[in-house]
């Protein structure tokens, strides 16, 4: 190893990058977009759910129950139906995803400390949303449900079958169970894999297909050296990107950064070598910039996107797409992210995640020093 | 670094190659080639596309591995420590191959740190190539605006960064202007004036006449071997005479039937005939034209030009391989 030919491959390679447009925009442009695009965009929490409501008894009781659906962030009425065919075509058009009948003799079963039972209809085309919104729903129903529990109680005596019980849930790690704290750690480990495997997997290529390589392997510099030499400068670009990225869960989006920097340096550098190395292994085998960049997706993006516990839970995955998931390292550096942001993890709970990227890391390595001949035939 | 196994000297050999095959699939690039280079020879390849000029010289730049014999170039060979064969050559491909989106200075460099050269030997070389190109004042000018030639002279300059003895150019001056042409083979035969040897694989017969030594080639086998001189005297067996007339066309016909030629190419708007002796064949000529009514314009013994020599050569090649087949 020279360490001179490989200075002279990092400063070659950086001059490069720095005037190709194309790179630029994906080093400096690409991080922010992927950020906000998902940071925003992949809220998985709904809020204003359009709610239409078709109130067939009309008591003062009745409108309570309505105002507390309203009263609260989560719904925001779009219709006040007169009759049930009309909530059915609010709901069937699109303009509604729930809809919330509250039956006759409401109150005065409620009255007569009976129970009375209200409809929710709910779209749901979409489950997740769907299964999110019944929460919502349950949640406000059975918050007026105890306050008129509590009224009947304190006006006629303590009732029989009254819930004696119930769940005090303390969400850790979440508390406010924002799903963009869940979320954004993610999108840093999407930045990474895309920004890692994507650039560099172009580097060889684009030798090939310009002609430089055969000038190049001419020459006595070994292919450590190369891949050495062409990483560096993708490797302070990666960690730049990763470091902006963090900072900007942070700040911008106040995600809480509850464990230390440094294992969170640890952690993005060793992942990064991976997908580093990766994008280096596709650009020995695919010769054209075309067939590396669409290798290159597919092998980083869509796993670091589905199969790495950032959008999907891996727990609820099938057994063959979890054993799967294995492979890729985005899902271990999604579970370091997460434990460092979010659970403050010290080394100890993480050292096997570390292990595994780091085990992928020095694979994929060896097979890219392998596969990366200096010949042309 | 361990020497060659030949000793340094004026006369030794710096390239050898036996028995050398290249395959590609079912396709034969190169044929079992055989020869030497001396130290500080012009070594030329001519031959037309496809002949097995570039699978050559790669093969012996170590860049393509061959199918059977051997080759060692300064001592090493080719197949086992390419690495080693690297460290002694220089190489210029057939297509322009250094970066067009880095400037002239920063190309040198970038190869001058791959060579290790470094420190006042580096400055001393880029100095050096800056001014062999001729590129003095446009350091800082990106490669991609840079005329053919320039670019030409840049990447040889970049080649012999750090003095290579061996210096491989593949089709140096294809697409270059004529004038370049001529400073390029002024700087090839400096080199070699200086004892480095240089491979030069052209399709320019003007230019094959610099080599010292020619190796014709025709898909993929050496067709001949030796000084462009001797090449012309060994191709054209008898004497080589020009004759120009009224029609350029009747006159083929005429002397074709005639038995004293023995081959007929057209150059230009002549008639290059291969007799066996002169004064005899001009006879015959004059009184088969004179018969046919067809005015003699000129008719004259020339000497043989290399272009006619690989005619003849590789016409020659052609008929022994139609009648090796069966």
């Amino acid at each position: 190893m020279s360490l001179g030919r490989i200075l002279a491959l990092a400063r070659k390679e950086t001059i490069q990058i720095w005037r190709d447009p194309r790179s630029l925009a994906v080093v400096l442009l690409m991080p922010m977009m992927l950020m906000a695009l998902l940071g925003y965009g992949i809220g998985l929490d709904q809020t204003n759910v359009p709610l239409c409501v078709y109130d067939r008894e009309g008591s003062q009781l009745s409108q309570d129950l309505l105002k507390s659906f309203v009263s609260n962030r989560y719904f925001s009425l779009k219709l006040d139906a007169g009759n049930y065919p009309e909530l059915i075509d609010a709901i069937d058009g699109g303009q509604c995803t729930v809809g919330v009948v509250i039956p006759l003799y409401f109150s005065k079963l409620l009255g007569a400390g009976q129970p009375a039972t209200v409809q929710a209809i709910i779209d749901a085309t979409d489950n997740n949303t769907a299964n999110l919104i019944i929460g919502y729903t349950q949640a406000v129903v059975a918050r007026f449900s105890a306050g008129v529990q509590l009224d009947y109680q304190q006006r006629n005596g303590p009732l029989l079958g009254a819930p004696a019980l119930s769940v005090d849930a303390r969400t850790w790690f979440n508390e406010d169970l924002e799903s963009r704290n869940f979320i954004v750690p993610g999108v840093v480990a999407l930045v990474m894999a895309v920004i890692g495997t994507f650039l560099t997997s172009l580097t060889i290529a684009r030798e090939w297909e310009r002609g430089t390589m055969e000038q190049l392997v001419s020459t006595p510099v070994t292919p450590l050296e190369i891949i050495a030499g062409k990483l560096i400068p993708y490797f302070v670009i990666g960690m730049a990107d990763a470091l902006s990225c963090a900072a900007i869960s942070v700040w911008w989006f106040e995600v809480p950064l509850r464990g230390s920097y440094l294992l969170l340096f640890a952690a993005s550098s060793i992942f990064l070598a991976g997908v580093l190395l990766l994008g280096f292994l596709i650009s020995a085998y695919a010769k054209t910039q075309l067939a590396a960049s669409q290798f290159a997706l597919l092998t980083t993006f869509l796993p670091a996107f589905l199969l790495s516990g950032f959008a999907f839970p891996i727990d609820q995955m099938p057994m063959a797409v979890r054993m799967v998931t294995r492979i890729f390292p985005a899902r271990y550096y999604v579970t370091a992210l997460k434990g460092i942001f979010l659970k403050g993890a010290g080394i100890r709970p993480l050292a096997t995640d570390m292990m595994a990227m780091a085990i992928f890391a020095i694979v994929v390595g060896a097979a890219a020093a392998c596969c990366f001949r200096k010949r042309l035939d | 670094m361990a020497a060659g196994v030949f000793a340094p000297g004026p006369d030794s050999i710096s390239v050898i190659v036996e028995d050398l095959v290249k395959r590609f699939g079912a396709f034969t690039a190169v044929d079992h080639l055989t020869f030497e280079a001396r130290r500080g020879e012009v070594f030329g390849f001519l031959g037309p596309n496809g002949s097995g000029k570039s699978t050559t010289i790669r093969i012996l730049c170590g860049l393509l591995r061959p199918t059977s014999g051997r080759a060692r170039v300064a001592g090493y060979d080719v197949a086992r420590e390419p690495e080693a064969v690297r460290q002694h050559i220089g190489y210029m491909s057939q297509k322009f191959s250094l970066y067009n989106d880095l400037t002239v200075m920063e190309n040198l460099r970038f190869y001058g740190g791959l060579y290790s050269v470094t420190g006042a030997l580096l400055r001393e070389r880029i100095a050096w190539a800056l001014q062999m190109a001729g590129l003095e004042g446009r350091e800082h000018r990106r490669t991609a605006v840079l005329p053919g030639g320039w670019k030409q002279r840049l990447a040889l300059g970049c080649a012999l960064l750090h003095r290579p003895p061996i210096v491989f150019l593949d089709e140096p001056t294809s697409g270059v202007d004529p004038l370049s042409r001529r400073r390029f083979w002024e700087l090839i035969q400096q080199m070699a004036a200086e004892g480095v040897t240089v491979f030069v694989s052209t399709h320019y017969m003007d230019e094959a006449e610099y080599c010292n030594r020619l190796a014709l080639l025709m898909r993929g086998r050496m067709i001949a071997l030796g000084a462009p001189s001797e090449l012309k005297l060994d191709a054209v067996q008898g004497d080589l005479m020009l004759l120009e007339a009224d029609s350029l066309q009747r006159a083929i016909d005429i002397v074709r039937l005639l038995p004293q030629i023995r081959d007929t190419a057209v150059f230009g708007n002549g008639l290059h005939l291969v007799v066996a002796r002169a004064a005899e064949a001009e006879n015959a000529i004059r009184q088969a034209m004179a018969a046919a009514g067809v005015g003699i314009v000129r008719l004259q013994v020339i000497r043989p030009s290399l272009e006619d020599a690989f005619v003849a050569l590789t016409t020659r090649a052609s008929e022994s391989e139609a009648e090796a087949r069966p």
